[in-house]
């Protein structure tokens, strides 16, 4: 056979591999063919940068590894990189994300389609090292777009996902990939990793167009400037993450077509919700016990469901209100706080709370704070979120509005 | 009911300090009488420039709600009185935000005054000041554009005199009494101060300018990009490579066709081309490169581009190529360069004439040797706020009568200048 073969790859061509949501993201980038990468160390990110650091020491992947002084350099150089054409990947985690505050600000308007992995922990004090999803939340309203993931399969698609989408020139946005601390970026489960032919059917190199910084393209970026600009600025910015989601649902059609897998809707995860009374929702790693509750919960003949949003920005709002509508209660579960916020609730349940206001049928919608730190969410946990639903469910009424669960009492 | 809304043109960090006792000393006066007021900045204008066109207001009202009625938080629509602190601004104002060329009188409403400081005759500053759709008045508080910002504040009673002059053109709003009452308390008041006021108040001259008269010239105005008309990422092509003068040789940078920025300058060089070494300093020093490099291997700044640093006078090496003369001695924006190279006997004279302005040629900002302020100072103290119209010692030219007030059908009454 001299000839090459022409035919689509098929499913079978992928090879399988036991590996952590960390080296998943890795595996991506390899096939992904990225150009820098900047690393500073801090868990539970800094599983992502050593799985990287790897490919580049076993050849399997040719980038610029740059470890930077500290997180703000770090997502400064990969910044200034991505404006002269290359595919770059950052990330961090926590306090240090925090420290890389001001770049993360500067970095959408400058449409730089930086994707980032932030492996979710809890801000100090106290210095601790699980999860919490607040780190990668204090960027939500900047032009960040910002996917949470369950799964190591699903970060491995997500990866590849997250440059198709982020770079398209309709978007050029960044994206955070929120992988929760331990539960996703240090379990290892069976991967299959596709070819680089299938990848590369599937991710267009990187174009900046008339925005790329280069000697036969000499621009100016970002220059100071006053009231009479900004506005426009930031209206552009915003016309960003509309495209933005147009784009998202194209890229993950894309995706299915070539990999023969990933999901019909890009947005969130919908789990036994077709007949269910009470919907809970969550993000990220919290969707195991949630299901497993779920179905020991469905064998009593409670109906239950869940759903679990990837895409927290751009928000899909008229998706998720259009399933959330049709419960009897809903309980959104944070894995987050937010100190003062209406009702006191999670940053999650607000948003759905703003997003069901112009909804036809309000269900009650209880909020739920959970999982601090790393703490296990237990089925326990999930039944008593389930029962106060039930609880709102008959008498109608959203009450308690927050509550507490698995908090020492 | 009433109010009364106010402006102060003014030069970022020359004059930054000096407008806001102005417009502060405007709410402290009107409040004698009960009134409230606001005292603000257009932020915007980003003051902590040197020398770049600033705006400070004041409005005050007969009751908290018309203040707020007529109140802005940027900048009024239209204002009762408009006072120019440097007449070199007279020739307009382009703030650090992207408006085009904003002439003085813009938000003057219709039978308002401008005020300006100044030692030039009204006929000379309608010279600069654009022609108005409206009547309005001109008063002329006689001084040379005070020194009085954020890092020296020479108190040569510019404020006192400006308030004296208000009580004047608005007594309904500040009355003497209350004015005098208000400088007298504020931590830079004295008895000197309110009798500069009252000297200010009894000699103002104020008159007429009718529609017919001022400036010809239509300001450059642009419209501003929609927002999707604007290129992504908060990105700007660069400045085009520029092209040869003329016949190949030469050399003319491209420069932003919207914002000009030269309205900041309060100097101008003037060069004396057949001193001309070619050494190149001027022009590559010059922060704006605002020279335009002539066929023959000269250096022309041009003045749509100069902000008047001076740069170019200081780095030159060759004795009296370069001098910079007070822009309020120029009527236009012409090329130096093409009046030498036309008529080479007609340039010298202009030049000398120029650079010869003893009425021009005091600097209105900044210093020239040490001691000046010092100087300068007591000399302002001697006079209790009378206009300093000596010069400066060191200036390069001899002393030239100063213009005939003849022409002018304006009245001062303020007495001869001291040793004029």
């Amino acid at each position: 056979m001299a000839v090459a073969s022409t035919a689509t790859p098929t499913v079978t061509d992928d090879k399988e591999l036991l590996i952590s949501g960390s080296e998943a993201c890795a595996e991506a980038l390899a096939l992904a063919d990225l150009d820098v990468v900047t690393a500073y160390p801090i868990r539970p990110y800094d599983t992502v940068m050593q799985a990287i650091a790897k490919k580049i020491a076993n050849g399997q992947l040719v980038a610029e590894y740059i470890v930077a002084e500290g997180e703000h350099s770090q997502f400064e150089v990969v910044k200034h990189a991505s404006t002269v054409g290359a595919r770059v990947f950052c990330g961090s985690s926590g306090v240090g994300w925090m420290y890389a505050m001001e770049c993360l600000t500067v970095t959408p308007p400058l449409r730089v389609p930086m994707v980032c992995m932030v492996g979710n922990r809890a801000l100090d004090d106290p210095g601790a090292f699980g999860v919490e999803h607040n780190d990668a939340l204090v960027v939500r309203d900047l032009g960040w777009m910002l996917i949470w993931v369950d799964t190591a399969q699903e970060m491995l698609d997500t990866t590849l996902l997250a440059y198709r989408i982020a770079e398209d020139r309709r978007v050029l946005l960044p994206l955070a990939m929120s992988a929760d601390g331990a539960f996703l970026t240090h379990s290892q489960t069976l991967v299959q990793v596709p070819t680089r032919a299938k990848v590369d059917r599937f991710l267009p190199r990187y174009d900046r167009g008339e925005l790329l910084l280069h000697p036969d393209n000499p621009i100016t970026v970002a220059p100071q400037a006053n009231e009479d600009w900004v506005i426009e600025i930031r209206r552009q910015n915003d016309e960003a993450m509309k495209r933005a989601v147009g784009v998202i649902e194209e890229a993950y059609a894309d995706f299915r077509k070539v990999f023969g897998r990933g999901p019909e809707n890009p947005w969130f995860e919908e789990y036994m919700t077709e007949d269910a009374d009470v919907i809970l929702l969550g993000m990220g790693t919290i969707s195991l016990p949630m299901k497993v509750g779920i179905r020991n919960m469905r064998a009593q003949g409670r109906k239950v469901g869940l759903v679990r949003p990837r895409w927290f920005r751009p928000f899909p709002t008229e998706r998720l209100t259009a399933v959330l509508s049709k419960a009897q209660a809903i309980g959104v579960v944070d894995r987050d706080y937010s100190f003062g916020s209406p009702f006191f609730s999670g940053v999650v349940a607000n948003e759905i709370r703003a997003a069901m206001y112009n909804a036809d049928r309000r269900p009650p919608l209880l909020s739920f704070i959970c999982g601090l730190g790393g703490r296990e969410v237990t089925l326990e946990d999930v039944y008593k979120a389930t029962d106060m639903c039930y609880a709102a469910a008959k008498s109608g009424k959203a009450e308690p509005r927050t509550h507490w669960l698995g908090v020492r009492e | 009911m009433a109010h009364f809304t106010c402006e102060v043109v003014y030069r970022g960090i020359f004059q930054k300090n000096l407008a806001a006792r102005i417009c502060r000393g405007i709410v402290f006066s009107a409040r004698k009488a009960g009134r409230w007021g606001i005292a603000f900045g257009r932020y915007g204008d980003s003051p902590q420039r040197n020398g770049i066109p600033a705006k400070d207001f004041a409005i005050v009202a007969d009751s908290q709600e018309e203040l707020e009625q007529n109140m802005a938080r940027y900048e009024p629509k239209e204002v009762d009185v408009t006072i120019c602190l440097d007449d070199t601004l007279a020739k307009g104002v382009e703030s650090w935000a992207w408006y085009g060329l904003q002439p003085i009188n813009r938000v003057t409403v219709a039978n308002g005054t401008l005020v300006v400081t100044s030692l030039r005759t009204a006929d000379s500053l309608l010279r600069d000041i654009h022609k108005k759709s409206d009547p309005y008045h001109l008063a002329i508080i006689p001084a040379k554009a005070s020194f009085s910002g954020l890092w020296v504040y020479r108190e040569d009673h510019t404020e006192a005199r400006v308030l004296g002059a208000l009580a004047r053109i608005k007594p309904e709003f500040l009355s003497l009494d209350a004015v005098s009452e208000a400088i007298k308390e504020q931590e830079w008041g004295s008895d000197l101060k309110v009798q500069s006021a009252r000297k200010a108040h009894e000699r103002l001259a104020v008159r007429p300018v009718r529609v017919t008269e001022g400036n010809d010239e239509t300001p450059y105005a642009f419209e501003m990009p929609k927002w999707w008309e604007m290129r992504e990422g908060v990105s700007i092509p660069a400045i085009p490579v520029g092209k040869p003068m003329e016949g190949g040789g030469g050399y003319v940078p491209e420069r932003n066709p919207y914002f000009k920025k030269f309205t900041t300058r309060t100097m101008r060089p003037v060069i004396d081309f057949d001193k001309c070494v070619k050494c190149t300093l001027c022009w590559i020093q010059c922060p704006d490169s605002c020279f335009d490099v002539t066929p023959d291997g000269l250096y022309d700044a041009n003045m749509e581009s100069c902000c008047g640093c001076g740069v170019c006078e200081a780095v030159c090496p060759a004795k009296d190529c370069i001098t910079m003369v007070n822009e309020a001695a120029f009527d236009d924006n012409q090329s130096q360069w093409e009046m030498w190279r036309r008529d080479k006997t007609a340039y010298a004279e202009w030049m000398t004439q120029k650079i010869s302005d003893r009425a021009h040629t005091v600097r209105s900002h900044g210093f020239r040797f040490r001691g000046q302020y010092e100087k300068e100072l007591v000399a302002d103290r001697d006079v209790g706020g009378i206009e300093i119209t000596d010069g400066i010692p060191g200036e390069n030219a001899p002393r030239k009568a100063r213009e005939t007030e003849a022409a002018s059908s304006i009245v001062t009454g303020v007495p001869e200048a001291p040793g004029a």
